[in-house]
């Protein structure tokens, strides 16, 4: 059941042959190598695999390769700029020291994506509701829900400007 | 990989529609996040699917129709019931409901019309719909047809949904909304990516002096094996003032429903959750309404 996906991934334009019974997970880890993106629960709870498309964050495990045709994906792999320079998100998680052992930080950080983009500020109940799709078993949150505070508030002082 | 036998893309309602009635075996799939799920636990393995994601320009959104009523597309994701400009001016309470299914990311994809056709008690959207007395408009091969919600679940997973057939709109007529005021309460173990124990919505219309019940709508979630209305309930408050009414509504309600014990909780423990919540809802309901409570 293969068919060619044609798509934007991470700012570029992509045609990969996939089996139609994929996982867009199963499509950006096993062909594309983009290992950012975790195989975690695979039932859509654990937020591990999360990739936005066309802006949205979602599962990427619960979500089919054959529904990508023509649409724009962003995985961690794509937030870096043309010098290979962190984006302010992820230097927030290393600045609060966010990670330990970095299974679900990806998929957090590319919520922590969709929330900067929304270009709102929130309370920390707000946030800690808006990334309550993530299960980590390492930190207790509490140096993510800082990281992701202070990559909102950075990110909106600059757009701000 | 899932393991499904094949997957349609269908292109319209009546290109669904036609694939269906040229495999009837298929699952439909449209957000994909009950589905898929099923597929992976091996409940729906080896199913043909028929996709209907994407075809958001014919069953996506939310409109107000010439006559005051209230129009759901089926495939309006729990995100954009949520953030919908009209539902919130007119039903908020739905889409504080749908914004309790899950997680962000699955409120991302899950669809209000997938809660609905998946038939369980828990659907977060469904107890709500249910006290709006929502209408079900199907297409199918003979054409449409129009299920009020009350005659549409008919036991654990089973809903009125005929061969080939397609929800394609779901409306809540003006009558059923205008001037009332709602509140949703999922009682669960964890603050998201739960399913409820308990699922209550409180509908009340309020007298123009804002201290009386003139009409009260109760339902519940995981309170039966469906989503179910509590007619005793509200017919014993009708009439009565707001503190009154949420003093007695959940007694009331104990007449109609008939939980079962489950891993999630035992059936006196969600008994005792019917008769304490229904009067919270209640209050909170009047409180949105208007009523100094």
């Amino acid at each position: 059941m293969m068919e060619i996906l044609h798509c934007t991934l991470n700012g570029r334009p992509v045609e990969v042959g996939y089996d139609l019974r994929e996982s867009l997970l199963d499509t950006l880890r096993d062909r594309l190598g983009l290992t950012s993106v975790k195989r975690g629960c695979e039932v859509g709870e654990c937020g591990a695999c999360t990739v936005l498309v066309d802006g949205e964050a979602i599962d990427s495990c619960i979500y089919l390769t054959a529904w990508c045709e023509g649409k724009h994906i962003l995985t961690v792999e794509g937030l870096q700029d043309e010098n290979g320079e962190l984006s302010p998100i992820q230097r927030a998680f290393i600045q609060e020291a966010a990670v330990q052992c970095g299974f679900c930080t990806p998929g957090i950080i590319m919520s922590a994506v969709e929330i900067v983009g929304s270009g709102r500020t929130y309370t920390r109940e707000e946030l800690r509701k808006l990334i309550s799709g993530h299960l980590c078993r390492c930190t207790g949150y509490q140096n993510i829900l800082n990281a992701v505070e202070r990559a909102v508030e950075e990110c909106h002082k600059v757009a701000g400007r | 990989m899932y393991d499904f036998t094949s997957i349609y893309r269908a292109s319209s309602v009546p290109d669904a529609i036609a694939a269906l009635e040229r495999e009837p075996r298929a699952v439909v799939i449209a957000g994909g996040s009950d589905v898929l799920i099923k597929i992976r636990e091996g409940k729906l393995a080896g199913v043909p699917l028929v996709s209907i994601h994407g075809l958001d320009a014919e069953l996506a959104g939310v409109s107000l129709l010439e006559n005051g009523d209230l129009a759901i597309g089926p495939l309006t994701t729990f995100r954009g019931v949520t953030r919908d400009p009209l539902i919130q001016a007119h039903v908020p309470v739905l889409g504080e409901a749908a914004d309790m299914a899950g997680g962000p990311q699955l409120r991302a994809v899950g669809t209000i019309g997938g809660n609905v056709c998946n038939g369980v008690t828990s659907a977060d959207t469904a107890s709500t719909l249910m006290a709006f007395g929502a209408e079900l408009h199907l297409r199918g091969p003979a054409g449409w047809r129009v299920v009020p919600i009350s005659d549409w679940y008919q036991g654990v997973g089973k809903v009125d949904l005929g061969p080939a057939e397609l929800l394609c709109r779901i409306v809540l007529p003006r009558d059923h909304f205008e001037g009332w005021s709602g509140h949703y309460i999922k009682y669960a173990q964890r603050n998201a990516m739960d399913i409820a124990t308990l699922g209550v919505s409180c509908l009340v219309k309020l007298s123009a002096d804002k201290t009386t019940c003139e009409d009260v709508r109760l339902a519940f979630g995981v309170a039966a094996p469906t989503p179910i209305r509590s007619h005793t309930a509200e017919d014993g408050v009708r009439g009565l003032p707001v503190a009154q009414a949420a003093e007695r509504i959940g007694t009331l309600a104990l007449e109609d429903i008939n939980p079962r014990t489950s891993w999630r909780a035992s059936k006196e423990f969600r008994v005792q959750l019917v008769r304490e919540l229904s009067g919270r809802a209640l209050l909170e309901a009047a409180r949105k309404g208007g009523a100094a409570v």
